[in-house]
């Protein structure tokens, strides 16, 4: 099975990935920093809210809601 | 040149951060740490009704100071604004980084969350890169407990090289220890050896150009490895700022 | 001098340009994997967490804000939370009520006794003792359940979950995601509401949310929109069942209020407040057990102490000025019903009468006076009524020509209209500017009069 990398959008709920590399740019990524989130980090897929958007991610002990127009530009491992 | 540290003066905490010495001898703390720890809480624990709220000088960003006293000294507490670093890319960093940086309290405590342990040490290891004189307080300790969460303290306090206190400030739990430890650091009681971040070489060798030639500038008066970072991560603005609040007393 | 002159520092800043070039600017991305790896190897030393536990803790949120469970549940809170204020404020009212206007029966014949002039003894007891204790029995026990309850939600940590579960209608609306919080911060008081937004660091999108607070009811709001729901409501239904829907239409007016705020917020971003959204990080931290007790005691005390002050500062002139301006004659009618009748007319045209609009103009201090000046306006003739009941209340009402239309109207005023005294004031001290201070009073009820208009329009069509 291949490795492949993914778009944290593209994880399921209850799934458990390790990010690659971020792709954002300027203050976008400097809050993506912020938060722990740096290649080799763990996240927790939690839910999605009502709408759809945002999804609540467990990253670093902490939960976390991120808008999907973040998220898409994290990519992650499967585990 | 002409540098002289006058930031830290009584006149110069007034007019640059909004911040008031009743007496020379008061010792200034400032309270750092990230939104969400408590650390409103300890501020309240720490200073009851004395203490009110102003703003930072030309920012819209506002200041809380309060006071209290702990055996025989007054010390003034400084509540910065909740961040989750001091890479100063939004103006409450900015804010915080530059009284803890130049104005210079005589001790910096910085508020963990008990439960999230790691993600905080990120502001708290960028503190410990600017100043020795830190405070660890691990509040929350109530929550961590309630999560299954142990927390090696001494471990802790250990490998950070700086004293931890556990809190629990919403119950006034750990305070008193927190007040102790405050008044022994500003009392040169305690030393502090603040563990150091490690960089990949390129960095480091960077560093080891950069750091001496600033030291020779700056003297003592900025953390000189922690400037040279602050040149290699683009923060030209830095600059204006040791400007701005270094040669103070020159301009009056 | 300029620092960036000096040579040697000029040195430095060229060997660090340097650098950064050579390394794609990528520096802020090492120094913080370098700062969290450090992190990471302290707290592998030194913590022992118990992740499966905190997963499982996930769980609840899991129920409560998933996404079929996440909307209804809310609306189910706000339905809760409305239902305990009415059902709780009963008994306090009834007895506040009994007690309070039997001191007035004794203030009544003390001041005739010490033979206070009978005009001066209406006025003091009649005028101004009974809007006081109006304001107390009636309005004071909602809020002072009210308040609490929003408070210990607070506490709980419910607050951000709203926000989760309203982020896309809000960004949708071009707003900030903070302002779901600002917003609801509103239903406590709009004044707090307004110095809430604070925490949006965009200007514009900050002002924004200081210009719409006020389509959320404030608790001053509440029992206004409260007692005419279950005036609405009327006799037909059993007393539990009757505060069971009245609990329900308050919450169809809060969603009108919400629907309103995003309308607004939506059409100010693409008109005078254009910009580009900016984006934030919604945390969504642990609930934390609320220290119920403290809670309580003080948010009731505070707020008690708060409202009485409150009735006695505004209630007490505003029920004179009513009670004079009602009992001057001027020709054959008093001053006030002159005043109605010369705003009849416009007043008729969005669903009111003018009684109605001058209740909303004198209540422009605080909310919680509109109802007694309305009611003591109605009964001009002689002074207001003592609280007796709802029924009463519908009585009185139906004998100055309301219908269904007036009650729908009202309602949807009191909801829209614009914000009291203290939060204008909050919004100019937060702006600093008139011009956002003159439109947050001007907008909202232009909004108001429109729909009202509306309304009256389709109601004339269908009856």
């Amino acid at each position: 099975m291949e490795n492949l990398s993914l778009r944290l959008t593209e994880i399921a709920l209850g799934k458990k990935v390790r990010v690659v590399e971020l792709l954002s740019k300027g203050l976008s990524r400097q809050r993506m920093l912020d938060l722990g989130i740096v290649p080799n980090t763990i996240i927790y897929v939690l839910r999605r809210s009502p709408f759809g958007d945002p999804t609540a991610y467990l990253i670093r002990d902490t939960c976390i809601a991120l808008r999907d127009d973040e998220a898409e530009n994290i990519i992650v491992k499967d585990l | 040149m002409g540098l002289t540290h006058s930031a830290s003066t009584k006149q110069g905490l007034k007019d640059l951060f909004n911040v008031e010495k009743l007496k020379e001898e008061d010792c200034v703390i400032a309270l750092a740490g990230n939104p969400n720890t408590g650390k409103s809480t300890v501020f309240n624990s720490l200073t009851g009704l004395h203490q009110h709220t102003g703003n930072w000088p030309g920012k819209t960003v506002v200041n809380s100071q309060g006071k209290y006293s702990h055996k025989d000294k007054d010390f003034i507490i400084v509540d910065l604004p909740g961040t989750y670093s001091l890479l100063a890319s939004s103006v409450e960093e900015v804010v915080a980084r530059d009284f803890i940086c130049f104005g210079k309290p005589d001790v910096t405590v910085v508020v963990l969350d008990a439960t999230c342990i790691e993600r905080n040490l990120n502001l708290l290891l960028q503190v410990l890169e600017i100043t020795d004189n830190v405070v660890a307080c691990v509040n929350l300790m109530d929550e961590a407990k309630s999560k299954n969460i142990k927390i090696d303290i001494e471990g802790l306090s250990k490998e950070l090289g700086i004293p931890v206190i556990p809190t629990t400030a919403r119950n006034n739990v750990g305070m008193n220890n927190l007040k102790d430890t405050i008044y022994d650091l500003c009392h040169n009681k305690i030393e502090t050896c603040p563990v150091q971040i490690l960089y990949p070489r390129e960095i480091t060798e960077q560093l080891q150009i950069l750091t001496p030639m600033l030291s020779s500038i700056f003297m003592d008066k900025i953390n000189a490895k922690w400037l040279a970072l602050r040149l290699l991560d683009g923060d030209d603005s830095i600059i204006n700022s040791i400007g701005k609040f270094l040669e103070y007393d020159l301009k009056t | 001098m300029n620092l960036k002159d000096d040579v040697k520092i000029k040195e430095v800043i060229e060997k660090s340009k340097k650098f950064r070039a050579e390394n794609n600017e990528n520096i802020r991305d090492t120094i913080v994997e370098s700062i969290y790896e450090k992190a990471e190897d302290i707290t592998r030393k030194t913590v022992v967490k118990d992740t499966e536990r905190l997963l499982s803790q996930q769980r609840i949120d899991d129920i409560i804000t998933s996404k079929r469970t996440g909307i209804p549940i809310m609306l189910l809170m706000l339905a809760v939370v409305f239902w305990l204020t009415i059902q709780g404020a009963n008994y306090p009212s009834e007895f506040l009520a009994k007690y309070l206007f039997w001191i007035e029966g004794k203030l009544g014949l003390f001041f005739s006794y010490i033979q206070v002039p009978l005009w001066l003894n209406n006025l003091l007891v009649l005028g101004v003792y009974r809007t006081f204790a109006w304001v107390v029995a009636v309005m004071l026990p909602p809020m002072a359940i009210f308040f609490p309850i929003f408070t210990l939600l607070e506490d709980v940590g419910y607050l951000p979950r709203v926000c989760f579960n309203l982020d896309h209608a809000f960004k949708k609306a071009c707003c900030h995601g903070k302002q779901a919080l600002t917003m609801c911060m509103g239903f406590g008081c709009n004044a707090a509401g307004v110095i809430a937004c604070r925490i949006i660091e965009s200007p514009r999108e900050r002002l924004i949310a200081i210009v719409t607070n006020n389509f959320v009811p404030c608790n001053g709001r509440f029992p206004t929109l409260i007692a005419l729901s279950m005036v609405f409501v009327g006799v037909s239904f059993s007393k539990t069942s009757s505060s069971i829907i009245a609990a329900l239409m308050v919450v169809l007016l809060v969603l009108i209020g919400i629907g309103i705020t995003l309308l607004t917020s939506y059409t100010l971003s693409k008109t005078i407040l254009k910009g580009m959204p900016s984006s934030f990080t919604l945390e969504l931290p642990p609930y934390r057990k609320p220290q119920i007790g403290r809670v309580l005691y003080t948010s009731i005390i505070d707020r008690t102490m708060f409202v009485l002050g409150r009735a006695v500062v505004v209630a007490v002139p505003a029920g004179a000025i009513t009670y004079i301006l009602s009992n001057i004659m001027v020709g054959n009618l008093s001053i006030l019903s002159h005043a109605a009748n010369f705003l009849a007319p416009f007043a008729s045209a969005i669903g009111l009468d003018g009684f109605i609009l001058i209740a909303f103009i004198l209540g422009f201090p605080a909310n919680e006076i509109v109802l007694p000046i309305l009611l003591m306006a109605y009964m001009s003739k002689g002074s207001m009524i003592q609280f007796e009941s709802i029924d009463q209340l519908r009585g009185i009402l139906l004998n100055n020509g309301w219908t269904y239309l007036t009650l729908i109207n009202t309602m949807l005023f009191s909801l829209l209209h614009f914000p009291c005294a203290t939060t204008v004031w909050t919004i100019k001290k937060e702006t600093g500017s008139i011009k956002w201070t003159i439109l947050s009073v001007v907008m909202p009820t232009i909004i108001a009069i429109v729909i009202c208009f509306c309304t009256t329009q389709i109601y004339r069509l269908l009856w």
